[in-house]
C-alpha cells in the first residue's frame, strides 16, 4: 500500500512539472484535472477501515476535480478561443527549473521538520508543500486569466494533500464545504474570465491595469 | 439559536432568486435584517442559547462581531432598498440574493467554533461578495472583481493551509488532530511549536489578506473603489470584522500555548506597517472612494496593533471593531451619495458637496472627523484606549509610531475630504439640481448617531459585552 501511495505522490510531483512546462492550456487543464482525481484516490488507499463518509468525500473530490472543474474550464477556454499561454513572465524552461528547485527544497526541508505524527508516507508533507509552491509559481508567472486559475488549482491540490494527514480533524460537513467553495470559486472565476474576454477582447491579465495609484 | 440566524438569510436569498419582480425584490432585505437583529439581541440577552454544539458556540468575541454586523446590515438594508430603487434599470436578482447570503455566512463565521467550518464560512463570504462588486458591469468593475477574487482566493487558500498546519501541530504523542477551538486552547501547551508558528504566519497572511493588511491590501482600493457604496460599507465593516475574528482565534491559541510574545511581535509589526502604508497612499489621493479603502487598511492595522499590544489595549480593540464598522457605514454610504450626485469620485470634478448634497456632504465630513479619531466620536475613545494601552504596556516605540502615523493619515485624508466637501460646485454640475432621497440619507444619519453615542456614552450592556470579549481574548474566561 505504502509503495503504491508513494508512486502516486511521485506522479503528482511529476504532473506539477508538466503543468509548469506546457504551453497548450488545454493540456494543462487535463493534467491538473487528472492530478486532482489522483489525489482524490489517495484516501481510499491510506486507510484500512473505510467508512461510508470517507468514501463519499473521496468520490465527490474525484468527480469535482477530475470531471466537473476541467469541463467548466474547457468550456471557458473554447468561449475565449485561445489555445496557448504565450510569453509568460518567466519562460517555460526556467519555470520548470524553478519548479524542480521548489520540489527539491520541499523534499529536503521535510527531513528537517519536526514531524509530529507517524504519517502513512513521509512523502505527503513534501509533495503538499512542493505543489503549493509550484501553484504559486504558475499563478504569478502566467498572464492569461485561465492559466492563473490553473495555478490556483495546483495550489489547492497541494493543500488537499496535506489534509490527508488530518482525517480525524475534518468532519464531512467541512470537507464538503471546502469542495463546494472550490467549485463555486472556479465557477465564478470562469464567468468573470469570460467577461474579461468580452470586455477587453483578450484574456491577458496585463490589460487589467487601469486601477492603480 | 444558531440555525435561524444562519439559515433564515440563506433561505430568503434562495427565495430572492425566484421572485420575479425587480421592484419588490429589494424589499425582502430589510425585514430579514430586522428579524436577524431582533434574534441577535435575543440571543445576547439569553446566554443559555449561545451553545448549540461543539462547533457552533457564540463566544463573547463572536457576540461582538455578530451584533456589529447585524446592526450594520440592518441599516445598510434600507440604504440598499433605496439604492436599488434608483438603479431600477438593472436586474438586482443576483445582488439581493448575494446580500442576504452574505448575512447568513457572516453569522456562521461568528458562531463557528471549529476552525475548518470558520474557514468555509469566510471563503463563502468572499464568493458571495464578488458579484456585489461586479454590480455595475463596467470594465473597471470587472478588473476589480478579478483582483478581489484571485487575491482573496489565494489568501484564503493560505489560511486553509495554516488551519491544516494548526491541526497537524495538535497531533502530538498519539493524540488525534483537532480543529475545535475548545480542544486547541485546552491543550495549547502540548501543541508542536514549529508547526504552530508556521500556522500562525500562514493564518496571519491568509486572513490578513481578507482583512486587507498591508502588503496584502492591493485588491482593496480597487474593490472598494468600484463597488457600490453600500457594498463598500458591508465589506469594510462586515467582512473585515469576520476576518479579524478569525485572527483573534489563532491569537488566543498562541497566547495559551506560551507563544504570545512571538504572535504579538508579528501582529504589532503588521499593524503599524498597515497604518503607515495607508497613510502614505492617502496623501494626494484623488479618488475619494479609494481613499476610504486605505482608511479601512489603516483601521485593520489599528485592530491588529491593538491585538499585538494585548492586555491593557484589548478592551479598546474590541470597542474599535464596533466603532470602526459604524463609522465605515457612515463614510461609505455618504460617499456613495456624493458619487451619484456628481457622477464622479475624483476630487478634480467633485467639490462643494456640502452645498450640493447638504446632508450627505456634512455626514461625510463628520464621518472623516470621527474615523481619524477626533472627539467626541466613538473611534476617538477606542483609538485613545489603544494608545493608552500601548503606553501602559510599556510599548513606547509602538505608541509613538502609532501617533505619528495617525497624524499622517489625518493630513492625507483631510486634504481629500476637504476638497470634496468645501469649495464651489463645478458650474456644469450646478446646472442640474439634485435632491437627496430619504432612504439613502436616513441610514447614514442613524450610523452617525451611533458613532456619536459610542463616543459619549457606551450603554452598560454593551460595555459588559466588550469587557467579556476582552477577557475572553486573554483566555481569562
Amino acid at each position: 500500500m505504502i509503495n503504491l501511495l508513494d508512486a502516486l505522490l511521485v506522479i503528482v510531483l511529476a504532473m506539477n512539472l508538466f503543468a509548469l512546462g506546457t504551453s497548450r492550456i488545454l493540456s494543462v487543464i487535463r493534467i491538473v484535472g487528472t492530478q486532482g482525481a489522483l489525489i482524490g484516490i489517495i484516501p481510499l488507499l491510506m486507510h484500512e477501515h473505510l467508512t461510508i463518509p470517507s468514501i463519499l468525500a473521496s468520490l465527490a473530490a474525484i468527480v469535482l476535480k477530475g470531471i466537473v472543474i476541467p469541463n467548466i474550464m474547457i468550456k471557458a477556454l473554447r468561449d475565449a478561443q485561445i489555445k496557448r499561454e504565450i510569453e509568460p513572465l518567466i519562460g517555460f524552461l526556467p519555470s520548470i527549473l524553478l519548479g524542480a528547485a521548489a520540489t527539491a527544497f520541499s523534499l529536503l526541508m521535510s527531513n528537517h521538520l519536526a514531524v509530529t505524527a507517524q504519517a502513512a508516507s513521509s512523502l505527503i508533507i513534501s509533495t503538499s508543500i512542493a505543489s503549493v509552491l509550484i501553484g504559486f509559481i504558475i499563478l504569478t508567472t502566467r498572464v492569461k486569466a485561465l492559466s492563473q486559475v490553473l495555478g490556483y488549482l495546483v495550489l489547492e491540490n497541494g493543500i488537499y494533500i496535506f489534509s490527508l494527514l488530518l482525517v480525524e480533524a475534518i468532519p464531512l460537513v467541512v470537507e464538503m464545504g471546502m469542495l463546494l467553495d472550490l467549485f463555486v470559486t472556479v465557477f465564478v472565476i470562469s464567468i468573470i474570465t469570460n467577461h474579461i474576454n468580452q470586455a477587453f477582447s483578450s484574456m491577458d491579465t496585463r490589460r487589467l491595469s487601469s486601477l492603480k495609484e | 439559536m444558531a440555525y435561524p440566524l444562519i439559515l433564515l438569510p440563506l433561505l430568503v436569498a434562495a427565495l430572492a432568486l425566484v421572485v420575479p419582480s425587480n421592484r419588490f425584490r429589494p424589499w425582502l432585505v430589510p425585514p430579514v435584517a430586522a428579524l436577524h437583529l431582533a434574534l441577535t439581541v435575543y440571543v445576547l440577552a439569553n446566554p443559555s442559547l449561545a451553545t448549540v454544539s461543539e462547533s457552533l458556540i457564540l463566544d463573547p468575541m463572536g457576540r461582538i462581531v455578530l451584533l456589529t454586523v447585524s446592526v450594520l446590515f440592518f441599516l445598510c438594508s434600507f440604504y440598499a432598498a433605496g439604492y436599488l430603487k434608483i438603479r431600477s434599470e438593472r436586474s438586482n436578482r443576483i445582488f439581493v440574493a448575494c446580500l442576504l447570503a452574505f448575512l447568513g455566512l457572516i453569522s456562521l463565521v461568528a458562531w463557528s467554533h471549529h476552525l475548518g467550518l470558520m474557514w468555509v464560512a469566510i471563503e463563502g463570504t468572499t464568493l458571495v461578495t464578488a458579484p456585489l462588486i461586479y454590480f455595475n458591469r463596467t470594465k473597471l468593475s470587472i478588473e476589480a472583481t478579478w483582483k478581489y477574487l484571485l487575491v482573496g482566493s489565494v489568501g484564503i487558500a493560505l489560511a486553509l493551509l495554516g488551519t491544516f498546519f494548526l491541526a497537524y501541530s495538535s497531533m502530538q504523542d498519539g493524540m488525534t488532530a483537532s480543529l475545535s477551538l475548545i480542544d486547541l486552547t485546552g491543550r495549547a501547551t502540548l501543541l508542536s511549536k514549529p508547526w504552530l508558528r508556521a500556522s500562525f504566519i500562514l493564518l496571519l497572511v491568509g486572513y490578513g489578506t481578507k482583512m486587507g493588511l498591508a502588503p496584502m491590501h492591493t485588491w482593496k482600493p480597487d474593490a472598494y473603489g468600484e463597488a457600490p457604496g453600500v457594498v463598500g460599507a458591508m465589506l469594510a465593516g462586515g467582512v473585515t470584522s469576520g476576518a479579524f475574528l478569525a485572527l483573534t482565534r489563532i491569537y488566543q491559541i498562541c497566547t495559551a500555548s506560551g507563544e504570545g510574545a512571538f504572535a504579538s511581535r508579528l501582529l504589532t509589526f503588521m499593524g503599524l506597517f498597515s497604518i503607515a502604508v495607508a497613510g502614505l497612499f492617502m496623501i494626494g489621493q484623488r479618488d475619494f472612494k479609494r481613499m476610504l479603502a486605505y482608511s479601512s487598511v489603516e483601521h485593520m492595522g489599528i485592530l491588529t496593533l491593538g491585538l499585538g499590544i494585548g492586555g491593557p489595549a484589548l478592551f479598546a480593540t474590541v470597542l474599535h471593531v464596533v466603532t470602526n464598522s459604524m463609522t465605515k457605514g457612515t463614510l461609505f454610504l455618504s460617499a456613495g451619495n456624493i458619487h451619484r450626485a456628481y457622477s464622479s469620485k475624483l476630487t478634480d470634478q467633485v467639490s462643494g458637496a456640502i452645498r450640493r448634497v447638504p446632508l450627505s456632504g456634512s455626514l461625510f465630513l463628520a464621518g472623516f472627523l470621527a474615523i481619524t479619531g477626533s472627539p467626541p466620536f466613538g473611534p476617538f475613545i477606542s483609538e485613545f484606549g489603544i494608545l493608552n494601552g500601548a503606553f501602559s504596556a510599556g510599548r513606547y516605540l509602538s505608541a509613538g509610531l502609532f501617533l505619528l502615523f495617525l497624524l499622517l493619515v489625518f493630513i492625507g485624508m483631510g486634504r481629500t475630504v476637504l476638497k470634496v466637501t468645501q469649495g464651489e460646485i463645478p458650474p456644469d454640475i450646478a446646472a442640474q439640481p439634485w435632491k437627496e432621497s430619504f432612504l439613502t440619507v436616513a441610514p447614514v444619519i442613524a450610523f452617525m448617531a451611533l458613532v456619536l453615542l459610542l463616543g459619549l456614552y457606551i450603554p452598560p450592556p454593551l460595555r459588559e459585552l466588550i469587557g467579556d470579549a476582552a477577557a475572553w481574548l486573554e483566555n481569562r474566561v
